[in-house]
């Protein structure tokens, strides 16, 4: 687990590079640092599971590969800050220190396995997503999502705190496999079931699953986009991990009473992030409203516990990931160009810039599952492992709600393809960086729809 | 030993912690559902969770473990971090809008 002490390092060095004035170097260094650490990361794979710190973190193939897309991830969002906040000089080196820190928070919650490097790990992610997306000062738009984050999310915080003290009340240890132990010798105390439906409750509030996912829509619109997109991706998949990894080491022998509740929670996010997000106007509110949806597809990874499920769950967040982040780079780099955040704002665009137009429509087909992109094997490995644990009835909500999505990302692609722009104006291309990412995601969607097998197997997991 | 017959049992026991504990975080709860004054709802967050550390000190003297102890020093710090950002984005609103009442802030609803 260097990985979290070279990436805790390298949030600091992003500051002391500001102190000597090297803010011209700052965003190439972190970019290349981020891939080194990357490299580092993978000489652990396939390792014998070792613990550190006293059992605090475990370097299994699970929290390896899911540390690997979140590098990536970050690498990405770090890319394209430089041109983002171009507005801004003065302070990149504070933003991309921040980023990098949410990087070692979401580290730490796929590598946990003690409870408290959970709330660690929750929290040094959520604070630095706070601030990031209160950064705008002037625009109070900005500073409403960042109340409005930072009210929902450590109200969950509290919630999961004081679930985590009843398990630890009633099991006398933080450890994940004690507790695991614990819960394995049956007859548990009640006290223990309420501290875990506690638990469950504030990481639905995380992954903004249905009865929680109130905030999310608000919150999205109104950060910059930069920062959306990673709450839309690094923030989602590290808690999707944590919520899976915290289950299946411990709570996986007392699950088939909790996997009722994810079932209807996982039914009800599907149906009402993909029913919602059809009457939206906002490019924004509608990719946060497909991402409340997407969170449900990957609950039903969560809800199937099984050996392999572990890999259905890394497979679909690496496909989504991806093209969300593809998404996200060429949305700003549009939504920048026309300064407006309305789908309308996206028309003509397959004429004056036909490479972005050409790989947004991937993205959008890759996130509604159609072959052969790396969503139709993503939603596909899901859904078998889903009914492969008897889940049949969800599967059918799910199989008809990915029909329904198909409606509102057309409406995007159709606005691409067959509306013209309102002002004639210059192809201009946007900056190189945007259109980088979004190529290098192209590719990973299209090599991932043709060879899904290129994601590695994480069968070996944690703790058991 | 439920949690109901506490009153009953005229010594305290590790119930009669989780009971008050699980008041002062209901109370807790309650506030932010209902107080529209911001640095109020700061105060209930802050108070949720100070019932997590009187309840984990409890269970810790409980267990005879010390853990639980530590853990509520993680819990100290990271609410002063948390607390810290949270009053940076309420002045950057009070310099915006000149009111912390949360009700005012309904820029992003369609």
């Amino acid at each position: 687990m260097r990985a979290l002490t070279y990436t805790s390092f390298l949030g600091i060095a992003c500051l002391v590079l500001e102190i000597f004035n090297l803010r011209k170097i700052v965003v190439p260094v972190v970019v290349l640092a981020l891939l080194a650490i990357l490299g580092i990361n993978f000489t652990e794979w396939n390792g014998s599971s070792v613990s550190f710190y006293n059992d605090m973190l475990r370097a299994d193939n699970f929290a390896l590969a899911f540390t690997g897309l979140l590098i990536v991830t970050a690498a990405g969002l770090v890319a394209m800050s430089g041109s983002f906040y171009d507005a801004e000089e003065t302070k990149l080196a504070d933003y991309i220190s921040v980023i990098v820190f949410t990087l070692c928070g979401g580290i730490a919650l796929v590598s946990f396995s003690n409870m408290a490097m959970l709330f660690i790990g929750l929290e040094v992610l959520s604070i630095s997503l706070y601030i990031l997306a209160g950064s705008k000062r002037r625009d109070i738009r900005s500073n409403e999502a960042a109340m409005k984050y930072f009210l929902m999310g450590s109200f969950a915080s509290g919630i999961l705190l004081f679930g985590i003290t009843l398990v630890y009340g009633a099991t006398g240890s933080f450890n994940l496999v004690q507790i695991g132990v614990y819960a394995s010798e049956g007859n548990v105390d009640p006290i223990f079931t309420v501290g875990v439906i506690m638990i469950l409750i504030a990481m639905l509030f995380k992954v903004s699953a249905v009865p929680f996912h109130f905030w999310a829509p608000d919150v999205y619109e109104g950060s910059p986009t930069l920062t959306t997109a990673m709450m839309a991706t690094l923030s989602k998949v590290a808690a999707m991990a944590a919520f899976y990894r915290l289950f299946s080491v411990s709570f996986v022998n007392n699950f088939s009473g909790f996997a009722w509740i994810l079932s209807v929670v996982a039914a009800l996010t599907m149906l009402v992030g993909n029913l919602t997000a059809l009457n939206q106007d906002s490019f924004k509110r509608m990719l946060a409203f497909s991402g409340v949806a997407h969170a449900g597809y990957m609950l039903l990874a969560i809800m199937s516990l099984y050996q392999n499920s572990a890999n259905a769950l890394f497979f679909y967040t690496v496909a989504y990931t991806f093209a969300s982040l593809g998404a996200f780079a060429i949305g700003i780099s549009v939504m920048k160009r026309r300064k407006s955040e309305k789908i309308e704002a996206f028309n003509g665009l397959g004429k004056s810039n036909p490479f972005q137009a050409v790989a947004l429509t991937i993205f959008m087909l890759s996130m509604a599952g159609i072959p052969p992109l790396a969503g139709f094997f993503a939603k596909y490995y899901v859904f078998f492992e889903a009914i492969k644990t008897q889940h049949l009835a969800v599967v059918i909500v799910a199989v008809i709600t990915s029909a329904i999505s198909v409606y509102y990302y057309f409406k995007l692609i159709l606005a691409m393809w067959t509306r013209d722009s309102e002002e004639g104006e210059a192809a201009a291309g946007g900056a190189i960086s945007y259109v980088a990412i979004a190529a290098i995601c192209l590719v990973v969607t299209l090599a991932l729809g043709v060879l899904p097998s290129l994601v590695p197997s994480i069968s070996q997991m944690a703790g058991r | 030993m439920t949690l109901l017959n506490i009153f009953a049992d005229p010594h305290i026991s590790i119930n009669h912690y989780i009971a008050v504990s699980a008041m002062l975080f209901t109370i807790g709860v309650f506030g932010v559902l209902f107080r529209r004054n911001a640095i109020t709802i700061f105060m209930c967050i802050e108070l949720m969770l100070n019932s997590v550390n009187l309840l984990l000190v409890a269970f810790s003297t409980y267990h005879h473990d010390n853990s639980g102890q530590v853990f509520v020093f993680f819990i100290m710090a990271v609410a002063a971090a948390e607390v810290a950002v949270g009053l940076a984005i309420l002045v950057t609103i009070f310099r915006n809008l000149h009111t912390i009442d949360i009700d005012e802030l309904k820029n992003l609803k369609n």
